[in-house]
């Protein structure tokens, strides 16, 4: 509500715009080559004027709404060798200022759905067309995994062993006994070598940690190092 | 968090928001409070920077508009509501040229609460440290505010956004001065119901045009509902319902006038003659 801090001019368009960036890019767990950014609605009507397409890109180079080089990203992605195309898109009834980012690099890819809701913050709708729902307003664990009796009870009990909490948890999948993502915000982090072991388990194909990107409460706390 | 919750917590209110958040999010009230200094840091400077600067925004709609009134002779001899105006407008020019900002509750309503917090404590002298508290306040009230609409202009227009950052502006000066919760929650409400029905329509789709002036507007009108709520006013709809309401003509809003530069100004032959120019760009 007070915050976050940012470089101008719009809190949904830019700093919630960055955000989704940010988010991505840790998705895909690596700066992308490539991203194909479709932006819908209102961000594809009125974002050229909020520097919308500078503050996704800043967030796909890891750059937080803050950061000082957001307004000259483009010229930053050609150094760090992403490239990017935009498009406008109807992604149907979603919030007005939501974009659709594919990135990709080292033969890895993943669509990330994501609006900005309003004063910086920011709801991950989809990723990979799996329903999810997650703010990054704390840490959040991905995983896709096959459909299979009990293996969110197994990722439960990991989170458990590891003393980390769970705030949230959403789960989709295609088919019975298909492809599945579960979605689960936590109050701590989940250390890299429980992520190994999960990753090691035959049925999970996919795993990702999701730093904050966020607010949590009503001011950007400082414990968790998002000072934007 | 509810605004009616705010009005009945024990005076001053920001004491219950800021308990009540750190019972929600589990940091402590010092990490907190120290967020809240650095955020109060943070917008001085961006007043600094904007009052000291002439240079222009992004299409050269604006940027001279705070340093000039600031350097003007102050012909209504009214030294608060210049300063309140020139703060607002300073911010919101500095947002508008890329630079650094505090959202407040978004970038285009950020000239608000400084605008109408700092200006009134240079006003009256008094030192930052005795804001932290009264922003800890503006932000509850931003909260509850949020749980029952969206505060962006595309989803409700612009009273949606200057109508929240009046509303929390309005409760902060008001607990300043050392108005009581129910005063708070009241200036607040009366700030929020003096907003409705306004659009967003901003010329080229671009953070300048209304918006820079529009927090000028808008953190006098915070201050006057601090006047008015410390002098025992109050709104007679209760405040949580003044929300509704707004909320309730956010959703009859047409899109043309909700952010898409599709009515109102951005339509006008001189706004469109802007959005040709920089498309041309």
């Amino acid at each position: 509500m007070i915050g976050p801090v940012m470089i101008g001019p719009s809190s949904s368009h830019t700093a919630g715009a960055c955000r989704i960036g940010q988010v991505a890019r840790q998705l895909l767990g690596q700066t992308p080559a490539h991203a194909e950014i479709g932006l819908h609605a209102s961000f594809a009507k009125t974002g050229k004027g909020h520097g919308t397409h500078q503050a996704i890109v800043a967030g796909l180079l890891g750059y937080a709404p803050d950061d000082a080089r957001l307004p000259q990203s483009f010229e930053q992605a050609a150094s760090a060798e992403l490239s990017f195309n935009f498009e406008t898109v109807d992604l149907g009834d979603v919030h007005p200022n939501s974009a659709r980012l594919t990135v990709s690099g080292s033969g890895q890819s993943v669509t990330v759905i994501g609006s900005s809701t309003g004063g910086g913050v920011i709801e991950i709708i989809r990723v990979d067309g799996f329903k999810v729902g997650f703010s990054g307003g704390a840490f959040t664990l991905l995983t896709r995994y096959s459909d299979a009796v009990g293996v969110i009870a197994k990722v439960a009990g990991l989170l458990a062993a590891d003393q980390v909490n769970i705030a949230a948890l959403t789960c989709d999948r295609d088919k019975r006994g298909g492809a599945a993502l579960l979605c689960i915000e936590l109050d701590q982090t989940l250390g890299e070598a429980a992520q190994h072991f999960l990753l090691s388990w035959p049925e999970m194909d996919w795993v990702r940690m999701v730093q904050p990107v966020m607010d949590a409460g009503i001011v950007a706390p400082v414990l968790l190092g998002t000072t934007a | 968090m509810t605004l009616d919750e705010i009005l009945n917590a024990p005076s001053p209110a920001s004491q219950w928001v800021l308990e009540s958040d750190c019972q929600a999010s589990g940091l402590t009230p010092e990490i907190v409070k120290e967020a809240m200094r650095s955020r109060i840091a943070e917008m001085r400077d961006s007043v600094e920077r904007g009052l000291a600067s002439a240079a222009p925004s992004i299409t050269g709609m604006v940027g001279w508009n705070a340093k000039g009134l600031w350097d003007a002779p102050d012909m209504l001899q009214a030294p608060l509501l210049k300063r309140v105006q020139a703060y607002a407008m300073a911010v919101n020019e500095e947002n508008a040229r890329m630079g650094r900002i505090v959202a407040a509750p978004t970038a285009g309503s950020a000239g608000t609460i400084p605008g109408a917090l700092l200006g009134v404590a240079d006003h009256l002298k008094i030192s930052d440290d005795d804001l932290v508290m009264p922003m800890v306040l503006a932000a509850g009230v931003g909260k509850a505010i949020s749980k029952q609409m969206f505060i962006s202009g595309a989803a409700g227009g612009c009273q949606a956004e200057i109508g929240s950052s009046a509303a929390m502006a309005a409760a902060a000066v008001t607990e300043l001065l050392g108005g009581s919760s129910r005063a708070c929650v009241h200036a607040a409400a009366m700030a929020l119901m003096n907003t409705i029905g306004l659009v967003c329509d901003p010329v080229g789709g671009y953070v300048e045009v209304p918006c820079v002036s529009r927090n000028a507007f808008f953190a006098v009108h915070a201050v006057s509902s601090a006047q008015l709520a410390l002098s025992n006013l109050e709104s007679f709809i209760p405040p949580d319902e003044v929300i509704s309401a707004m909320a309730q003509v956010g959703r009859m809003m047409p899109l043309e006038l909700r952010e898409t530069a599709e009515g109102g100004l951005a339509q006008t032959p001189t706004g469109l003659a802007v959005t040709a120019r920089m498309e041309s760009k």
